[in-house]
């Protein structure tokens, strides 16, 4: 349903951030993309949510293709950025300004109880600790019921105990609204734990350099033998993938000098 | 006791302060007062036991009794009103102009490499210079006295208005973008709540610098006002009327600045402030 089609993304400044990326992502399925910082993660993701135009290739949403931010596609940024003028509920409501009052109140309702924030509705965002504000930042992305969310690193810069307990809160959440889910990270524990399907990207141009199919059910085990061996495919393809850039620094002579 | 005990018993006993605190907190404005008040004493007991020579240091009380016989004659009002007056005006006109521009050179860079530099060389020019040109376009009526409020309100508020613009984090203005605000939703639901506290300080800043100014225009010749007043006590050697007057200049200018935090304080409650307490 979300295809992404030879893509390259050249910034300005000559970066090549992507280089003919290609990615077919299925209805419901749950795409984990990881890599080191720099590996070109984010800006396929800021092309996916419409954000930034592609330099040459395109992405599709069933046929359609995506060239501005699409109400069918939700993204979940790093940050929760919570705009703090507005109550959580007001945050929750913000994409959903078009929809009639009643039917805006149900649906910031109903993902506010999905979050379990519920008694939260009327406090204003500074009120929130990190882990409350991100799952606020889930809700406001997903109360239009969107059919793709793109999650940038959400859960990074929280505390383990926090992550652990927001990742269950997001398959909740897709069990409850079954979106397709695309989800950038590095940490590999996150991936091989919600992921149907991990891609590993390689930096300098970015472009993907593995893909495991996991074939794990769940609910799973975070710590079980088919998490903890997926884990270590991933890890070993990522080493793999810095070994070679290694390599290939030492190849370059420029670069020395 | 587990930890949500604990966390019970701490909320229980954070209500239970705050409510004590509730009456306290009331009073605390007069704390504000304890300044002046013994400043003012100490004062008139200078005067009184001798220490200082009341002459040309009025003590408080002649100050008072100047105050009363202007409000009993109806004059008082009159020169309050005039200034007023003259302040909103200016102040107005100084205020719709700078966040006109201020807005223009925010939005377009076109717009701000035309207009900034020229103004920010106008701003380094001391005000108080324009007077006399002022007086050769305007004449010494009303509007050259408005005018120059009205030059002085501008650039605090043309460069809050500015740097309240380019400082909105584009991460936020993202946030609008990715559920596709229109441009002028954009503007309505993320810029103007974003730059809104800048603004109000600026607006603040501004105000101070109209209550200046008006000063200075009725200086260039008034017959009425609170700056009249302070021309006239000084050539007729009336320094309590000179006192008076300061002392009207105070106090309304702490109540317009009230005022215009309190119009805005329910559009900011939800700014994440630092308030040292105690």
């Amino acid at each position: 349903m979300l295809s992404i089609e030879s893509v390259d993304k050249t910034y300005p400044n000559g970066t090549e951030a992507l280089a003919r990326a290609n990615l077919g992502v299925k209805e419901g399925e749950i795409v984990a993309v990881v890599g080191g910082s720099g590996c070109g993660k984010s800006t396929l993701l800021r092309l996916a949510a419409g954000l930034d135009r592609t330099s040459r290739g395109r992405i599709r949403l069933d046929g359609e293709t995506i060239e501005a931010p699409h109400p069918e596609v939700g993204l979940v940024f790093q940050e929760p950025r919570l705009l703090p003028w507005l109550t959580v509920a007001q945050n929750i409501g913000f994409g959903l300004s078009d929809r009639p009052r009643e039917e805006r109140a149900r649906l910031v309702r109903e993902v506010l109880e999905r979050v379990g924030l519920a008694d939260y509705a009327e406090r204003w965002p500074r009120e929130l600790s990190g882990g409350q504000a991100q799952r606020v930042a889930i809700a406001r992305a997903l109360a239009p019921r969107p059919k793709v969310l793109l999650l940038d690193e959400p859960f990074s810069s929280l505390d383990a105990f926090t992550r652990a307990s927001l990742q269950e809160h997001l398959l909740d959440l897709w069990e409850a609204f079954r979106p397709t889910l695309v989800l950038v990270t590095h940490d590999v524990e996150e991936a091989a734990f919600l992921a149907d399907r991990v891609l590993v990207m390689r930096p300098r141009p970015g472009r993907f350099i593995a893909e495991f199919e996991l074939g794990i059910t769940r609910p799973r085990d975070r710590y079980g033998s088919a998490v903890e061996s997926a884990k270590r495919k991933i890890l070993r393809a990522l080493d793999l993938s810095l070994r070679g850039q290694r390599e290939g620094e030492e190849l370059a002579p420029a670069a020395a000098i | 006791m587990t930890a949500i005990e604990t966390n019970i018993a701490e909320e229980k006993a954070r209500i239970a302060g705050a409510e004590k605190r509730l009456p306290q907190r009331r009073l605390r404005f007069l704390l504000g007062f304890v300044l002046p008040v013994v400043f003012a004493l100490a004062w008139e007991a200078a005067v009184r036991f001798g220490l200082v020579q009341g002459r040309l240091m009025p003590p408080p009380s002649r100050i008072f009794a100047t105050l009363y016989q202007l409000a009993l004659s109806g004059e008082l009002l009159l020169h309050i009103s005039v200034t007023t007056a003259r302040v909103a005006a200016g102040f107005a006109l100084g205020v719709v102009t700078a966040t006109l521009i201020g807005a223009l050179a925010g939005a377009s860079k076109l717009a701000r490499d035309l207009v900034d530099p020229a103004l920010q060389g106008l701003r380094a020019v001391p005000s108080i210079a324009w007077v006399p040109l002022f007086i050769l376009w305007f004449g010494i009526y009303e509007q050259s006295k408005i005018i120059l409020i009205a030059v002085g309100c501008f650039f605090p508020v043309y460069l809050g208005m500015l740097g309240a613009i380019l400082s909105v984090d584009r991460k936020t203005v993202e946030v609008g973008r990715i559920f596709r605000l229109s441009t002028p939703a954009l503007v309505r639901r993320i810029l103007l709540p974003a730059i809104l506290p800048a603004y109000v300080v600026s607006l603040r800043a501004g105000l101070g610098l109209g209550w200046m100014f008006v000063v200075a225009a009725e200086f260039m010749g008034a017959s009425e006002g609170l700056g009249y007043l302070l021309v006239d006590g000084q050539q007729l050697g009336k320094p309590e009327q000179i006192l008076a007057a300061i002392f009207v200049f105070a106090v309304l200018g702490k109540i317009t600045d009230g005022l215009l935090v309190v119009a805005s304080a329910p559009l900011l409650t939800w700014q994440d402030a630092f308030a040292p307490r105690g």
